[in-house]
This record gives C-alpha cells, sequence and structure tokens, in this order.
C-alpha cells in the first residue's frame, strides 16, 4: 500500500531563505536553476563484476554492478535475452533508510531506469542467446546507493548505463552434446544506444535541475525524461504529490532534452 | 500462439473498430459498495474495476498521521483471475509502483489540508484488466472519494495515449499496449488545468510526445463529461429515494 511520506523536517529559516533565492533564479549552494553538481564517473570498480561504475553528483553516490550470468528464456521470447534491473536503498546510504525488502521508491527508481534501458534497445537482447530457445545470457543491473543527496533517478541511470558499456560477457561453447561450457574468453557486451534520464522538478513554480535532497524535500513533483542518442524519448515518470501544467511539460521536456545532450557530450563523447 | 495482426486496417480502423481518436465503451457507476463511505465501478473495455474509499478517518497506527494534512493511502490490486494467466495475489513490483503513481495523480486534487492526523484509503481492486487499467482506476478513484463527500478541488481523469504502427492512438487495449511501440497514460485536473500523472515507456518523437499529449487531454475531456454525469445521476437518484420514502408518524 502506498502512503503519503513523511518528509524530513527542514528549519524554517533554510527553507524560507532557499525559495527566496529560488525566485531570483539562485540556489543556496550557489549554482543557477539549471546547472549540475559535479559529476564524476568511475568505470569498473568491481574487478569481480562483468561491469561496474560509481558516479557521483555531488554528495549523492551510487554505485551499479552488472552480473552476467545464464538462464532459460522467458517463454514469449525464446530468442532473448534477459535483462533484472534492481535498486536497493541500503541503510548506510541514509539515516531514513531502513534495512528491509524494497520499498516503493526503490521499486520505482528500479523500474524508472529499467524501462530507460530497456525501451531504447540499449542492449542487443537478440545477440545474448546461447542455445535457441534454451539457454541465454540475463544481465543483472544491480544499483547500489551509497549515499543520498537527491536525484537518485539521474545518478542510477548514468551510472547503469556506464556500467553496462564497459561489461564484458563471458563467451559459452557449445559442445557437439549441446552442452554450453564458459571459456576463459570475454566479449563487450553489445550496446546500441546510451540513454540519459534527465529530472527536473518543481519547487515554488520553479523548474530546478539535479536537485540536493533539501531541495527535493521542498519540492511538490519531479518528472524524469530519459532520451535515445537519437533525442527521442524512451520513458517517462513523473512522481511526488503535486502537479504540472502542459506549458510545464513541454518547456520540461526542451530543457531535459538539451542536458541529456550535454551529458553525453561532457561522458559518452562516442554517442553522439 | 496468436498470428501477429495488423493493428490498423486499410480503412484505418483498429482491432476492435475504432478510430485512432476514439474511446473504448465506458460504463461508470457509483455508491455501490454499502460498507464503504465512498465507491465506483467502472468498465472501459474489458477493464472491469472497482474501488472504495474509507475516511476520512484517525490516522493508524498513529505515527503515520500527519500534524498539517491527511495522509492518502492507496492499494492497486489485480484480482488473480484478472489475467490470462493467474496472477499470484502477492503484490507485485508493478503494483506496488502503480500504487504510488495513482496515489500521487490523485492527492492534488485533495484537500488534504482540511483534516490533519487523519487519513484516507483507497482500495482499488481490478477485476478484470485489459490495457490502460491504472488510468480508468484513477478515473473510478476520484468517483469514489466525491461519492465519499471528500473535498475535491475537481474530479481527475486518466486516459493513456499509445503508438500502434506509427500512428497515435488514444486509449490502447490490452494487445495494442503489448504489440504498439509506445505506451503513455495521462491523468489531468480539468478545473486546475494539471497532469497530475504521466508515464511513458516506448519511443516517441517531441513531436509525436506532444500530440499524444494534446489527444491526451482531448480524450480525458471527454470522460470527465461521464464523470459528472454519473455523479449527477448519483445524486438525483438519492433526491428521488428521500422523496419516495414514506415520513414516519412522530417524526414531523
Amino acid at each position: 500500500m502506498s502512503i503519503t511520506p513523511q518528509v524530513e523536517p527542514l528549519a524554517k529559516i533554510k527553507s524560507r531563505r532557499m525559495i527566496k533565492l529560488l525566485a531570483s533564479g539562485k540556489r543556496l549552494d550557489g549554482r543557477g536553476l539549471l546547472d549540475y553538481r559535479k559529476i564524476q564517473i568511475e568505470n569498473g570498480v568491481i574487478e569481480k563484476a562483468e561491469g561496474s561504475a560509481l558516479v557521483s553528483l555531488g554528495a549523492t553516490k551510487v554505485l551499479v554492478g552488472v552480473k552476467i550470468e545464464t538462464g532459460s528464456p522467458y517463454p514469449d521470447l525464446p530468442n532473448q535475452g534477459a535483462l533484472t534491473v534492481n535498486a536497493e536503498f541500503v541503510p548506510l546510504a541514509h539515516k531514513y533508510f531502513e534495512p528491509g525488502p524494497p520499498d516503493e521508491n526503490s521499486i520505482e527508481l528500479a523500474r524508472v531506469v529499467d524501462r530507460g534501458i530497456r525501451e531504447s534497445e540499449t542492449i542487443d537482447m537478440e545477440k545474448l542467446v546461447i542455445v535457441p530457445g534454451r539457454l541465454v545470457y540475463v544481465v543483472f543491473v544491480d544499483i547500489y546507493i551509497l549515499n543520498h543527496d537527491g536525484n537518485l533517478i539521474d545518478a542510477a541511470g548514468i551510472a547503469a548505463i556506464s556500467a553496462l558499456l564497459n561489461s564484458k560477457l563471458p563467451v559459452y561453447r557449445v559442445d557437439e552434446n549441446g552442452e554450453a561450457k564458459k571459456a576463459d574468453e570475454y566479449n563487450p557486451l553489445p550496446i546500441q544506444d546510451c540513454p540519459i534520464p534527465v529530472t527536473l522538478t518543481k519547487i515554488n513554480d520553479r523548474i530546478v535541475l539535479d536537485p540536493s535532497l533539501d531541495e527535493e524535500n521542498i519540492a511538490s513533483a519531479k518528472l524524469t525524461m530519459t532520451f535515445t542518442k537519437d533525442g527521442k524519448i524512451c520513458a517517462i515518470q513523473k512522481s511526488g504529490i503535486g502537479a504540472f501544467t502542459f506549458q510545464e511539460i513541454i518547456e520540461a521536456q526542451k530543457i531535459a532534452r538539451e542536458k541529456a545532450n550535454e551529458i553525453r557530450k561532457n561522458f559518452f563523447k562516442e554517442w553522439i | 500462439m496468436v498470428a501477429i495482426q495488423k493493428l490498423i486496417d486499410e480503412n484505418g480502423l483498429r482491432v476492435d473498430g475504432r478510430r485512432l481518436d476514439e474511446l473504448r465503451p465506458i460504463k461508470m457507476e457509483v455508491g455501490l459498495l454499502a460498507n464503504a463511505d465512498g465507491s465506483a465501478y467502472i468498465e472501459q473495455g474489458r477493464n472491469k474495476i472497482i474501488v472504495a474509499v474509507y475516511g476520512p478517518k484517525e490516522a493508524q497506527p498513529k505515527h503515520i498521521g500527519l500534524h498539517d494534512r491527511a495522509v492518502i493511502r492507496c492499494r492497486y490490486h489485480m484480482a488473480p483471475f484478472s489475467t490470462d494467466e493467474r496472477k499470484s495475489p502477492a503484490p507485485s513490483r508493478r503494483e506496488i509502483e502503480i500504487s504510488k503513481v495513482i496515489r500521487e495523480a490523485l492527492e492534488p486534487a485533495i484537500f488534504s489540508e482540511y483534516f490533519p492526523r487523519s487519513m484516507v484509503d483507497i482500495f482499488i481492486e481490478v477485476l478484470q484488466s485489459d490495457g490502460g487499467s491504472r488510468c480508468a482506476a484513477i478515473t473510478a478513484s476520484s468517483l469514489a472519494l466525491a461519492d465519499a463527500g471528500i473535498p475535491l478541488r475537481d474530479l481527475v481523469v486518466a486516459c493513456a495515449v499509445g503508438k500502434i504502427e506509427g500512428k497515435l492512438a488514444v486509449d490502447p487495449s490490452d494487445i495494442e499496449d503489448k504489440l504498439g511501440e509506445a505506451d503513455m497514460p495521462v491523468a489531468f485536473i480539468p478545473v486546475l488545468g494539471k497532469i497530475s500523472l504521466l508515464q511513458m515507456d516506448g519511443m516517441f518523437t517531441e513531436e509525436e510526445f506532444i500530440e499524444a499529449l494534446n489527444m491526451a487531454k482531448n480524450a480525458c475531456m471527454k470522460i470527465y463529461e461521464l464523470q459528472k454525469q454519473t455523479l449527477k445521476q448519483r445524486y438525483l437518484q438519492i433526491e428521488k429515494e428521500i422523496q419516495e420514502t414514506p415520513v414516519q408518524k412522530g417524526e414531523e
């Protein structure tokens, strides 16, 4: 069951100051409304994973590990590999994160990142078949939040695509009996797109990029849009208890598209 | 295995004979559950969805209560027999996400600030699912909230727009959703002119996205009229029941 969440109490003096600054196009940490915090991407931080990346957006830190195993295909898609995206809000990341099964926020995050990767056909699933109808590769993307300071979806989305781009696919050889055996060889994971999610947050009727946690706590609603390398939209999610006007959505779409290109230009040059 | 059929025929009509901008047949009813404070039922295509609203009542357990507003609890649940293959009654990840987005779609319309420390429960049971069940559930939930007498800024109405064989189509059915290239559910609050739910999976260009948004709005306005009629019908019926009730002796 989904329940209206309690937001972290914020000192009035701080929230008033934030809102006052926003009205004049400024933010508490000195950024403009449409500026990112410092973005850092470290690739291949976990050697045992087939792919991994650690992304920081200011103080927000998200680690993504990709594990590739084998399994049976889905009965309705016998000639395709499988993709699973999961997110863990581990308790070390924030004082309000509790251990236990994933809550609605981590499920939503994982599903939005999943949609971005799946709908853009980022992974060429047809190349992930070992024995048609019987044995395929299963790609597990596990999102691990290490420090929560807002804008988790963008950080997780960037970390997920970074990790997939440096993932290696273990080679399996099928012998004459139809048995698949793992060889000590790797190919790159077949990637054909570079989806980038961009979240815009509405605070007091102002549209803000890359909110900190304090900003998220006074925001009314968020809108995440994921763009493919060709500038098509492949996933959208509005969240939060506020609402957007049509004009705001159309404006947000333009900003998000530009920002996705900016990220791609700065960190994924080969995908422009 | 069903052979993959064409989703749009040479006359531009869809599998069920609809035009691209045509809704499936819709039937709505309010006040059908005696125990609930408010209830509604909707049929949209083959969707059959029933919604009950309880509250406002004291927040339980007390620690979930908020000092300045009511807490809204929402559960979207599919019956095990609602789909082609039996669905486990345990909540799936999809249902958990949908419960959240439906709550967030309805909250902007509710005057929650009138009921601090209390809660309103919205229980949605999908008895049979076709495409677009979250949208039909939102449409029905706002009727159930109105039926419960909970103060609302307006009804919330929702409709999806899909992309099938490269063309935008309103209110996609199950098969169109499965075989189509995109699906975008939209919830709209007409009086505020605001969108309170927006999701999309698939592929849209910028032009398609803006066009789809407009198509969704137009479709929502058609459903909104039906919603209002349904509520009016309910009040006329109550008025009639009161007038027809014989006045008992000693009550005058």
